[in-house]
């Protein structure tokens, strides 16, 4: 059976990989801090107010700083390993246990997103195709042109002023109502009306992008010929829309949307700032305002391997569903 | 030209640009400075855009954001392509380790969450122009690297480098003389639409406060209204547009490029 030695073989491959750039992120993450100007010490400490003098050395000594440099790096490897970010001395609380907090709000955001951007990046990229060279392709052409060049940012607060202030119709900020005392269903119908905006504001880039591909995907399956052949057996056209062209015009556009796992990340830095949404990306704006550079380059490693991951596990599931890839890779 | 689109965007682009040297004649107090009573709805004596909760004229304030704008769109698209075409071309060039090498941080750097990454830069070496268009930069080069990289493996194999080789040219030369300039169209569309991708970021930073301090700019207008969304509308929704407008014409005349440039690539999908 080499097809599932050489898959097992792939995916252990794969996974190896990915050990190998979380080891490098934490070593440019080590270096960051050490080329920053000024007292790599301050930085620990993120600038916490009157640091005395007693405290400056105590940081030095935990953190190896009057040690030779092959040594820091080692004691901070060991630190990581351990799943210790360090301190942050202004929340006063583990960077592990404030990112902890926040990534189920961040991971309910980005994947509410990524599916809405799935479903109306493949409708209206079929749509396109479909019509391709009339008005609905030319108007999602143009819509597409129009979200590339917006800041997301600014759509966010845009959708804000539009259905929160003016119409009224959806909160304007947080993820639940304050002091509610809504309990499980109401409180998840209240959290899914809270999470409307900032989830549409974020996947509508992906949604872009995913109809774009999802149309020049399948006007390319459109010229092959089992799709002749499909309509030769006189399917119906809805039919071999959906069944031979579609399924096939997919796979590319999935595998895609596993490269864009990074700028997904990027972009809820932004919109949970907009949107006041408690995730990590408004930790990392927190963060920023507050100088609290332990929990920005905590956040950088935990964003990291969020993204390793999620290629990780598409390409894995790339390789088990479509059996031609595997031998190279 | 008979690219609309492409001309549409240049003039558009001109007018942006008209502005940006201009400002100070149209705007000769500071932007910074206040001129008028807070919170002015637009179309307010001498405040066609109205003014911010700290009395200061948002129409100047977006004269002189283009400045900032452009400055550092150029200039960080510049650096990007600096960076790509140097680590493209060696890696294409020499192939084997050296391309195995270059490559593995090109992956690195495509792994790694680019904003996450541009903020901890930008947060870590405080900001400036320069900081924050030497970070646009280092997350920024990947793709065109990757182009780079593709171009020289197929033209180093054709006759014309072979010959050079042959005559004894040294390797600097025949990347920079002979191969580089057949490999440059490429380059100048996705530089072209590089900048408008810096301007985004560049917007994203200030909005969140990671903006140069002494230039005004367009993403910290957006971030200062952000808390008084509902007093005054004016003051988030005209920078906005003017990077709206701004970016569409770039991407325009970047398309209109890749449509002179290379014919044959015109409808494939850019990412």
């Amino acid at each position: 059976m080499t097809g599932v030695l050489a898959r097992v073989a792939f995916v252990s491959r794969r996974l190896v990989k990915a050990i190998v750039v979380i080891f490098a992120i934490i070593v440019l993450n080590f270096f960051l801090v050490r080329m920053t100007p000024g007292d790599p010490a301050l930085v620990i400490a993120g600038e916490a107010g009157a640091a005395d003098q007693k405290f400056m050395d105590d940081l030095r000594h935990e953190f190896g700083l009057d040690q030779p440099l092959w040594k820091q790096l080692a004691v901070y490897l060991g630190h990581v390993a351990q799943g210790d970010l360090g301190f942050s001395y202004r929340q006063r609380l583990p960077v592990t246990q404030l990112i902890a907090d926040r990534l189920p709000q961040t991971l309910l955001l980005t994947g509410t997103a990524m599916a809405i951007a799935l479903a109306l990046g493949i409708a209206f990229g079929t749509m396109a195709a479909m019509y391709a060279g009339r008005m609905a392709d030319t108007m999602i052409t143009v819509l597409a042109l129009l979200v590339f060049a917006t800041p997301s940012f600014w759509l966010g607060l845009m959708a804000i002023l539009l259905f929160s202030v003016k119409l009224d119709w959806l909160p304007l900020f947080g993820m639940a109502t304050v002091d509610s005392g809504l309990h499980g269903l109401a409180l998840a119908a209240d959290i899914g009306r809270h999470l409307i905006l900032p989830a549409v504001t974020l996947g509508l880039f992906f949604v872009a992008i995913y109809a774009r591909l999802t149309r020049a995907a399948m006007l390319e399956v459109r010229e092959l010929d089992f799709v002749r052949t499909a309509r030769a057996k006189g399917l119906g056209e809805r039919r071999v829309v959906v069944r031979h062209i579609l399924r096939n015009a997919l796979l590319p556009v999935v595998s895609y949307a596993g490269l864009q796992a990074g700028y997904l990340v990027g972009g809820a830095v932004l919109i949970e700032t907009v949107f006041a949404w408690p995730g990590i990306g408004r930790l990392a704006y927190e963060a920023v305002v507050g100088r609290d550079y332990t929990v920005l380059l905590g956040v950088l490693i935990i964003t990291s391997i969020m993204v390793i991951a999620f290629n990780a596990l598409t390409d894995i599931v790339y390789v088990l569903v479509d059996p031609r890839i595997g031998s190279t890779g | 030209m008979h690219n609309r689109g492409a001309v549409a965007g240049a003039v558009v682009l001109l007018l942006v640009v008209i502005m940006a040297i201009l400002a100070p004649v149209f705007f000769p107090a500071s932007p910074w400075d206040m001129v008028g009573a807070p919170l002015q709805p637009p179309g307010s004596p001498d405040l066609l855009l109205g003014s911010d909760m700290l009395g200061r004229n948002i129409a100047s304030g977006i004269a002189y954001g283009a400045r900032v704008s452009l400055v550092i769109g150029l200039v960080s698209a510049l650096v990007a392509v600096v960076i790509g075409v140097t680590v493209g071309a060696l890696a294409g060039y020499f192939g084997g380790m050296v391309d195995d090498a270059l490559m593995r941080i090109t992956e690195f750097f495509q792994t790694i969450p680019g904003f996450v990454l541009l903020i901890v830069l930008v947060a870590l070496f405080s900001p400036s122009v320069v900081s924050i268009v030497v970070a646009i930069g280092l997350v920024s080069w990947t793709p065109i690297a990757r182009i780079v990289r593709g171009e020289f493996m197929s033209l180093r194999t054709r006759e014309f480098v072979q010959a050079a080789i042959l005559m004894g040219e040294s390797n600097l030369r025949i990347i920079l003389r002979q191969i580089l300039p057949n490999a440059l169209s490429p380059v100048i569309v996705s530089g072209s639409l590089l900048v408008g991708t810096s301007i985004l970021l560049e917007s994203a930073l200030s909005f969140l406060g990671l903006g140069d301090p002494n230039m005004m700019s367009w993403g910290y207008m957006i971030g200062a209204a952000r808390t008084v969304i509902r007093l005054a509308w004016w003051m988030s929704v005209f920078p906005g547009l003017a990077i709206v407008l701004t970016v569409l014409a770039l991407n325009l005349v970047g398309d209109g490029l890749n449509e002179a440039l290379s014919p044959r690539m015109s409808r494939k999908v850019q990412a």
